[in-house]
């Protein structure tokens, strides 16, 4: 399935990548699978979404677990824990 | 508009005045600023450059505030946050409450800044003289935060 991904901060400076348009193999079927496929390209991604990092996760432009169902046309973005204010 | 993502400056004075116009209802106005400092972590800081995600900080922000008007009696609310570069001691961002009464007004006020901090999709990048670097997140922030979790007794 095709889904949308986004990059923010940190992160998208760490990846080099504001987002991109990813299709995702059958067995990907949560974000936790989503960011282990991220994470399998080595390098930059692997250290970025590592499990040691701090990584949020929004599905749709609303913050998701681990565990949260992804599906076909999903935005998904990956960011570091936000500062505004 | 209850919600503003702008890389404009604010005037406070004339967001309240707005607000406030002809509302005989309003008995108490709360508001909050939040300024940039030129320093963070022992070192200096000439810029901030504050990120977003576009839709969702929209989204994130209308969500905070309708939480806070489901827990205190709020008349008005609103908030506005810049995006883009930002100088030392210009404005960050604003949340204004007007209600019938103060503890109310200062309660939604307080509420709405720590869920912001902690919620809202906004980062910030700062220019010191060691180079640039993104802003950590504090345990802090998260602390507050929590503090108004149902069946917490601070948040009364």
């Amino acid at each position: 399935m095709k889904i949308k991904v986004l990059y923010f901060a940190g992160l998208r400076e760490q990846v080099g990548s504001r987002g991109e348009d990813l299709d995702v193999p059958p067995g990907v079927t949560t974000v936790a699978g989503v960011r282990a496929l991220l994470q399998s390209r080595g390098g930059p991604w692997q250290s970025a979404l590592a499990q040691s990092r701090a990584v949020r996760i929004a599905v749709n432009q609303e913050m998701a677990a681990a565990t949260t169902l992804v599906r076909a046309g999903d935005e998904l973005a990956f960011f570091p824990p936000v500062t505004g204010g | 508009m209850t919600v503003r993502v702008q890389t404009e400056d604010f005037d406070a004075g004339a967001e309240i005045a707005a607000l406030r116009r002809g509302n005989p209802k309003i008995g108490a106005v709360a508001s909050f600023i939040g300024v940039a400092r030129d320093v963070n972590d022992g070192d200096s800081v000439s810029t901030l450059t504050l990120e977003h995600y576009p839709g969702m900080t929209e989204k994130a922000l209308e969500g905070i505030v309708a939480e806070a008007r489901a827990r205190w009696d709020v008349i008005e609310l609103l908030v506005v946050h810049r995006v883009g570069e930002i100088k030392p001691t210009e404005q960050i961002v604003l949340v204004v409450v007007a209600g019938a009464h103060r503890g109310e007004a200062f309660a939604a006020c307080e509420f709405v800044m720590d869920y912001l901090k902690t919620r809202a999709p906004f980062w910030k990048k700062e220019e010191t003289p060691k180079g640039a670097r993104w802003v950590d997140a504090r345990e802090s922030d998260d602390e507050a935060a929590e503090r108004w979790a149902p069946g917490k007794s601070s948040a009364a």
